[in-house]
């Protein structure tokens, strides 16, 4: 157990690709925390979504022994943090278990739209915040002109921000020793009862529930028996360990620390992020507050292909849960396509990482529904129902209007694209609330439709800017608009899993780009097939698929039987891919690329 | 004459015979065929009769109403093989007296002096391997001969063989309908009653499927493209009074390929040679023959074992009643219901019943055939029929 005054506990945040997963590694690197040979670029990045987007994901911590220039020798629980902000739940849990953090801006960008938001985290867990300018090794670094603009924009102190090169290593050892100045060390009373928080837990196929913790109180011990104080389930403790990043075993962890634990967890359920961890016998008397819950914003089905999947992918989901407090889910049948799960991600990234990694992880092949936003249905019997997938639209006569869920867009972007981000945020039905200049760039905020930016906002701004814009948004509320529900019929029979809900004034462009995008997704029949938007019983846009014209084997002699025939067997087994939608066949592929939001 | 060979239904017995060297590769076969720098033919030969005789002692006293030596290329053989193969058919099993005897040729120089030894043989029908009548074409099917000798080879082909057809492959790389057009009637122009039209398959394992799997191999049309192809086809060849009888194969009334016909009618055939296939119906049960494909395996295999077949199988009723339709479907002339009826058709009727709403396929006296509109998309047709 080390003294409290020997211990820092601090995250690193930032906007996407400030270099705080680099940061990470020079500080692993320069304490010897991993052998030499061991070092790889963003080594916390170990999940393969991350390393083949470069991407943080998932928030990941390592304890490290620093011994400072005062001689002493320091304990520092780093938690590196993901940027984008889809994954800002996974920043916000992160910071109620540490007391710190280094704020890491990127000295050739400035501060950027998750730059702001990640700030204003920190000071709300209060917490003492280090600025640090990164890649100074770059020409284009201003580190004068970015110290202004954080003293101007976000209004901390920043003459002794840190310059330093997360790439070439320069500045790493001023950055130890503010750790150990200028952070605060953590406090709690080793002689109270065992009070610790479960700030995350995941799955691992060798030593199934892994469980991550930050002791505040007393003082936890391998073999103990503790208790999760909401879910009231009680395990015995096979092994105690800390991240260095691999697990190193302990015998006991005291107030201030983090460590992992497992206790042979069957239930994935049991263990919450948020949760407090007490003895079984001597319990705490106050739970800690619990994390807020985080709120889906985007919504869609989760299907398995092969109908016989369905239980795997529940254990898959269960345990991917586990993984991600930010990501829920409840069943969810449709006639289409079968079994599955209606699930809620904290964006479209969001979604598409949990879908991968379902695939992967689990080796189990999804089909995806079109993505949904939460809309308020207000009913002519005067009762509010929420609704989280078109297809449970109710009748139009019961319905008296339809609210959707607005957002406010921060949008930074440099002078020269200011113009179609504009012009693009006014496309999707935006209002402009604010044009100002952080510095020399602008900062325009917009009062958004959320819907209009699930869709593939972030795609457009992406290509309109050539990736030079910096996108935040925060709900806002609800709003009355003219919405509809916009259904799909290929060949006269509406394909459920298709529908989605619409602006009226939308619908037309909506509608005529996916049945151009099924004419060409879906193979021609023997016969000709329409393929149809429509509002209620009007269509809004339709296309006609040719019948198929061509499609004979040249060369059929002796010895082809054999050859053709097995060829139709294997067909046969390929239309256990299909899905049915009256005499129509889509093949999966299609159904997939139909429901990618973009191009 | 014409009638018989129509509703001959039994499909008849044949004997097939597998040469399987080139003297090049083609880019686009996925024929079972080498290219070796010596063989030696008179170890074939032995190899040849030894088969033959085998295959006789379990098909004794059938007729054979065909034999057809298909490559590779034959017109390598020694004149003297095809003699000795033809000698030992015939004195294996009783010769219908119409016999057709075909052999595959390729349209060199070289090989044209060879026809009238076939002939002497009993050969009586010559395939050639034309592929196109523009020299840019077939320098692209990397084809060794030119159009030039291609015509001149049918000429000498017509001298001195009763019957011949020749092979073309159109819906090439940049073919427009028109081209295809002007081609196809030069062609029909120099046929005689028998032509072999194929649209260009991309195989896999061969050159052409690998270039066009890594994004090469430009200009091939699309389906509407091929589609029109095809009608043109159709249209010129009836035209010319040589309209299709099968999928790709077009004829005067009579002069149709007897020996294919024994494929897609169901009939009985001996597979000899390397990766030739037999289909044989024995006390009512459906076998179906295979040997291996590498060349000096099969010899080994005849020589020390007694037999070239590597697998022999019963086709289930089940996998009968598929290949008489996707053989039989290709023919203008269909199937006869009553002969697929015993191995269980009536569980299509529906399906059938579906593909005929839609125009595809229709039954007349007793018949089921593929309308003009369902020919071209058989294999759909047969997808939902067996799928
Ligand atoms: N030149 C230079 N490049 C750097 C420096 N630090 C990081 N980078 C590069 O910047 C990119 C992003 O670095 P990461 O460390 O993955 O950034 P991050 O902030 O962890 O990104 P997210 O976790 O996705 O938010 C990588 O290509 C790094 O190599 C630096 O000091 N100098
Ligand atoms: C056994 S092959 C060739 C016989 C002879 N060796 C020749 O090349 O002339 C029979 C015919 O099949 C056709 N053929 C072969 N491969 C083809 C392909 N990939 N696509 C279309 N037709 C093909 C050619 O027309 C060829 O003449
Ligand atoms: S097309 Fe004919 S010559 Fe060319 S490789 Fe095939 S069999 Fe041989
Ligand atoms: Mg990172």
């Amino acid at each position: 157990m080390t003294d409290l005054s020997r211990i820092r506990n601090f995250s690193i945040v930032a906007h996407i690709d400030h270099g705080k997963s680099t940061l990470a590694d020079r500080l692993i690197q320069l304490t010897g925390t991993v052998a030499e040979r061991d070092m790889k670029a963003q080594l916390l990045d170990a999940m393969d979504i991350e390393r083949e987007r470069g991407i943080t994901i998932k928030a990941n911590s390592v304890r490290i022994d620093y011994p400072a220039q005062d001689g002493q020798t320091y304990v520092l629980n780093l938690i590196d943090t993901p940027g984008h902000v889809d994954f800002a739940y996974e920043v916000s849990r992160s910071m109620r278990a540490v007391e710190g953090s280094l704020l890491v801006v990127d000295a050739t960008q400035g501060v950027e739209a998750q730059t702001l938001a990640n700030v204003y985290q920190a000071i709300d867990a209060g917490h003492e915040i280090v600025p640090v300018l990164n890649k100074i090794d770059l020409p284009a670094a201003e580190p004068a002109r970015i110290r202004e603009q954080i003293e101007d924009v976000i209004g901390i102190e920043a003459h002794d921000a840190i310059e330093i090169s997360a790439k070439t290593g320069l500045g790493i050892p001023d950055v130890l020793e503010a750790i150990v100045q200028r952070l605060p060390a953590p406090k709690g009373d080793r002689d109270a009862p065992l009070k610790a928080m479960l700030v995350d837990s995941w799955y691992d196929s060798y030593l199934g529930v892994v469980v991550l913790i930050r002791v505040m109180d007393g003082v936890i011990r391998k073999g103990d028996t503790i208790r999760m104080m909401k879910t009231q389930a009680t395990y015995k403790l096979d092994t105690l360990a800390v991240l260095k990043p691999a697990m190193t075993q302990i015998d006991e962890l005291g107030p201030g620390e983090i460590g992992v634990f497992t206790a042979s967890i069957k239930q994935v359920r049991d263990t919450r992020v948020g949760d407090t961890i007490t003895h079984e016998k001597k319990q705490t008397a106050t739970a800690l507050p619990g994390f807020k819950p985080s709120v889906p914003v985007v919504f869609c089905g989760l299907f398995p292909v092969d109908a016989n999947d369905f239980e795997d992918l529940r254990d898959a989901i269960e345990k991917l849960a586990l993984n991600d407090a930010s990501f829920t889910y409840e069943m969810e049948t449709s006639a289409a396509l079968g079994f599955g799960f209606r699930c809620g991600f904290l964006g479209l990234l969001h979604l598409e990482v949990v879908r991968d990694r379902l695939e992967r992880e689990y080796d189990i092949d999804l089909i995806t529904t079109a993505p949904s936003v939460v809309y308020r249905l207000h009913l002519k019997s005067g009762e509010v129902k929420e609704l989280h997938n078109p297809a449970d639209m109710p009748d139009l006569t019961l319905v008296s209007h339809i609210e959707e869920p607005r957002i406010k867009a921060t949008i930074m972007v440099p002078d020269d694209y200011l113009g179609d981000v504009l012009k693009l945020c006014q496309d999707r039905r935006g209002i402009q609330a604010d044009l100002t200049y952080a510095g020399t760039r602008p900062l325009v905020v917009y009062d958004l439709p959320l819907n209009e930016v699930v869709f593939d906002f972030y795609d457009r701004l992406k290509s309109v800017t050539k990736g030079y814009a910096s996108f935040d948004y925060q709900l806002t509320g609800y709003r009355e608009d003219n919405l509809v529900k916009m259904q799909i019929l290929v060949n006269d029979e509406p394909v459920d899993a298709l529908s989605m809900m619409v602006h009226r004034d939308r619908a037309e462009m909506r509608g005529r780009a996916m049945v151009e995008k099924l004419k060409d997704l879906i193979p021609r029949h023997m016969f000709k097939i329409p393929i149809q938007a429509a509002i209620g019983g009007k269509v809004i846009a339709r296309e006609t698929l040719s019948a198929l014209r061509k499609d004979v084997t040249a060369k059929c002699y002796g010895g082809d039987a054999t050859r053709k025939r097995k060829l139709l067997d294997k067909q046969k087994a390929g239309k256990k891919k299909m899905r049915q939608f009256g005499k129509v066949e889509i093949p999966q592929e299609a159904f997939i690329s139909a429901l990618k939001m973009d191009g | 004459m014409p009638e018989v060979t129509r509703f001959d239904e039994g499909g008849g017995f044949g004997l097939y015979l597998h040469w399987p060297f080139c003297q090049a590769k083609c880019p686009y076969c996925d024929f079972n065929s080498h290219v070796v720098s010596r063989i030696d033919q008179n170890r074939w030969a032995d190899a040849y009769e030894a088969e033959i005789a085998r295959a006789a002692r379990e098909t004794e006293g059938r007729v054979l109403r065909s034999m057809f030596f298909g490559g590779g290329t034959p017109s390598l053989m020694h004149p003297e093989v095809v003699d000795r193969a033809i000698a030992a058919a015939r004195a294996a099993w009783p010769a219908a007296n119409d016999i057709e005897i075909t052999l595959e040729a390729n349209p060199t120089s070289v090989e044209a002096e060879r026809f009238r030894g076939y002939a002497a043989a009993g050969v009586n029908r010559v395939s050639v391997g034309l592929q196109s009548l523009r020299n840019d074409d077939l320098r692209r099917l990397g084809r060794l001969h030119s159009a030039e000798e291609a015509r001149a080879a049918v000429a000498v082909a017509r001298d001195v063989f009763p019957r011949v057809s020749f092979d073309l492959i159109y819906a090439r790389q940049d073919q427009s309908v028109e081209d295809w057009r002007e081609e196809l009637a030069e062609a029909l122009a120099m046929a005689a009653d028998h032509l072999s039209l194929y649209q260009l398959t991309i195989e896999d394992g061969t050159a052409f499927g690998a270039r066009a799997a890594a994004g090469g191999l430009r200009g091939l049309p699309d389906e509407d493209r091929a589609a029109d192809l095809w009608e043109a086809t159709q249209a010129a060849c009836a035209a010319a009074g040589l309209p299709s009888y099968e999928v790709s194969n077009h004829a005067r009334e009579g002069a149709e390929s007897r020996h294919n016909l024994i494929y897609w009618r169901g009939g009985d055939w001996v597979g000899i040679g390397p990766g030739a296939h037999g289909r044989l119906t024995l006390d009512g049960r459906r076998i179906a023959t295979e040997t291996p494909l590498a060349p000096g395996e099969w010899l080994a295999r005849v020589e020390e074992a007694g037999s070239g077949e590597s697998l022999r199988e019963e086709v289930s009723r089940e996998n009968w009643l598929a290949e008489l339709l996707m053989m039989g479907l290709r023919l203008r002339e269909g199937i006869d219901l009553g002969r697929v009826e015993p191995l269980g058709a009536a569980a299509l009727e529906g399906r059938i019943g579906g593909l005929e709403e839609l125009g595809l396929l229709e039954r007349v006296d007793g018949r089921l055939r593929t309308t003009v509109t369902g020919r071209p998309v058989l294999n759909a047709v047969l997808r939902e029929l067996l799928t």
